[in-house]
């Protein structure tokens, strides 16, 4: 039977090919050389590197796996930062589902929430991270984004002249950050909590781009938060100290909330405009906020159906 | 094409690439590009100057803004926060008119009443405080009001209601309910007022007057912790320690510079 040129030309690549390797390296070779070379030095590294390498996602890990990621967690902030670590990664209650309530007529702006946020939460000093922006809006205009200004310094608050909006994550029922994510990093809670998977989020910032408040939040830098001003209660999915080149948000204080306390923020409030609780709860504080008072969402229009209400409670 | 000829061909030829060359590429045309050409360089010389030259921006002097405060910055405010956290142990009363409250706030040393107005005779009359009191400012409907509207005239160690009915200071949120019962209404459920402790669990009331001084009762004004970074003024931590070796660099400098100039 007659070779086709095609037959031709291959069987003479071929045979070139086998004249250039010398040692007689097939692709087979090469590839299996490769593979076992790639698992020599995975064998060969740290157990934690190895860990990290081969870390799966956080909803994938079973009941043991949690265990052994919350020990080697455990672990490496004991080092870093002191002995009294606690890290938990408490599920979500059956039942609950977390609202948050803000009222406007009684916020004085005074800032006293951005800070004991980033007490609670660790997040860095410098490069500063706050996950509350309380916004100065003028009386005569309304809720309007546009002439809002977050960097007021009067001598004392309020302004006469002025109300203040404080936004942080509005925990939405149709989170757009969520959808946008294309590894899945980030997702909802069964309690309604939006959060991140520190270590699987690749830094892309789609979520920032997707997030209409600005609640989400960069770490361009190598966070820096001192020894001394870390707060050891941790939860996995909230307040653990981050790395550089992940986005962090508002979790309501997972870590306080999934043990039945208030959010920093509404502790350290000292007017008591911040108010929290179970939205399924007929008796809950929320509750009956949403039902005796006329509560507004930010940017209603955009369908995100925000968790997070505010109302004029005068 | 025409330019790249060489240069030994004939003279009949050179001609006519000379014509060619007229025909392609007008003379007067590629004159007119210099000048455009020399402006777009400027410009995009000047820009980069411009660029390579400028300076960061700086805030002005003063400014709060490229100093990342941090909680730790303010001690008092986080401090008594830390205090006031614990929540009440005791659960709420069984009477629906009882919450766990704190103590009231009283200044140091001026409760028990009585231990000071025991010898006093009670003077009903409407006048100025001398002396004991004076420091009290009081801006709560002050036209209708007076002492003893809220305070007992007989027993100063408790209030009473408007049916005369003595109320303790510890319940005193019966007596502000009497007129702002919708605030009351509110507290009641939880929507008014401050709460801390479990929302799910045992919470921590507060009385009125923990936040309304009762006898000017508007919340006072507070100075407000300092604003955010702007982003333009963010940078690494190792870049703000360098900054600050480099300005105590340029200080010494200076100083060297001064001092060459003295001698």
């Amino acid at each position: 039977m007659p070779r086709t040129p095609v037959e031709e030309t291959c069987g003479a690549a071929a045979g070139l090919e086998a004249e250039h390797t010398p040692e007689g390296l097939s692709r087979r070779d090469f590839l299996t050389t490769l593979g076992l070379a790639a698992a020599g030095i995975l064998a060969g590294c740290s157990p934690e590197a190895r860990e990290a390498f081969l870390r799966k996602h956080f909803r994938e890990l079973s009941p043991a796996e949690v265990e052994t990621r919350l020990a080697n967690l455990h672990a490496d902030y004991a080092k870093r930062f002191g002995e009294d670590v606690s890290i938990s990664a408490a599920p979500a209650r059956e039942g609950v589902v977390y609202g948050y309530a803000l009222d406007l007529s009684r916020c004085i702006g005074c800032r006293r929430c951005v800070y004991a946020c980033v007490k609670e939460n660790n997040q860095s000093r410098d490069p500063q991270i706050q996950w509350i922006r309380v916004l100065e809006m003028e009386k005569t205009k309304g809720i309007d984004f546009e002439t809002a200004n977050p960097y007021y310094n009067p001598e004392r608050v309020p302004d006469p002249d002025h109300f203040y909006v404080p936004v942080a994550c509005q925990q939405c029922r149709t989170p757009q950050c969520t959808e946008v994510c294309p590894v899945g990093a980030t997702w909802q809670e069964p309690d309604g909590i939006v959060v991140i998977d520190y270590d699987w989020c690749i830094g892309c910032r789609y979520c920032m781009a997707a997030c209409p408040y600005g609640a989400r939040h960069f770490n361009w830098g190598e966070p820096h938060l001192p020894q001394a001003e870390f707060n050891p209660n941790l939860h996995v999915l909230g307040n653990r100290p981050r790395s550089r080149g992940v986005v962090e948000k508002c979790t309501f204080c997972i870590q306080r909330v999934r043990a039945g306390r208030y959010p920093a923020c509404v502790e350290i409030c000292p007017v008591g405009a911040r108010k929290f609780g179970n939205l399924i709860d007929p008796e809950s504080e929320i509750s009956r906020i949403l039902r005796e008072k006329r509560v507004f969402v930010l940017k209603s229009e955009l369908k995100t159906e925000p968790k997070f209400y505010y109302f004029y409670g005068i | 094409m025409s330019a790249t000829r060489p240069p030994d061909q004939p003279d009949s030829e050179n001609g006519e690439g000379g014509e060619g060359f007229d025909a392609e590429f007008s003379l007067a045309r590629s004159n007119a590009l210099i000048p455009l050409l020399i402006m777009f360089a400027v410009t995009v010389f000047a820009i980069v100057v411009v660029i390579v030259r400028a300076k960061p921006i700086v805030p002005p002097e003063g400014a709060v803004a490229n100093k990342a405060f941090g909680p730790a910055d303010f001690p008092l405010v986080f401090a008594k926060e830390e205090a006031s956290t614990a929540p009440a142990a005791a659960a709420a009363g069984a009477s629906t008119m009882i919450f766990p409250v704190p103590a009231p706030p009283f200044t140091e040393g001026i409760f028990p009443c009585m231990q000071c107005h025991e010898g006093i005779p009670p003077n009903p009359e409407r006048r100025a405080l001398e002396g004991m009191h004076s420091d009290i400012v009081f801006h709560h409907d002050e036209e209708h009001r007076w002492c003893l509207d809220c305070h007992d005239m007989n027993n100063r160690d408790q209030l009473h209601l408007a049916n005369g009915s003595p109320v303790p200071f510890t319940e005193s949120y019966r007596l502000c309910g009497q007129c702002h019962g919708t605030q009351f209404r509110d507290w009641r459920s939880g929507i008014h007022g401050k709460r801390t402790g479990y929302w799910d669990g045992a919470k921590r009331y507060l009385l009125c007057v923990h936040c309304h001084n009762p006898h000017s009762p508007r919340f006072a004004a507070l100075q407000p912790l300092p604003p955010p970074v702007r982003p333009q003024f963010l940078r690494p931590a190792e870049a703000a320690v360098a900054a600050s070796g480099e300005q105590s660099e340029t200080r010494v400098g200076q100083e060297d510079g001064d001092a060459a100039h003295a001698r």
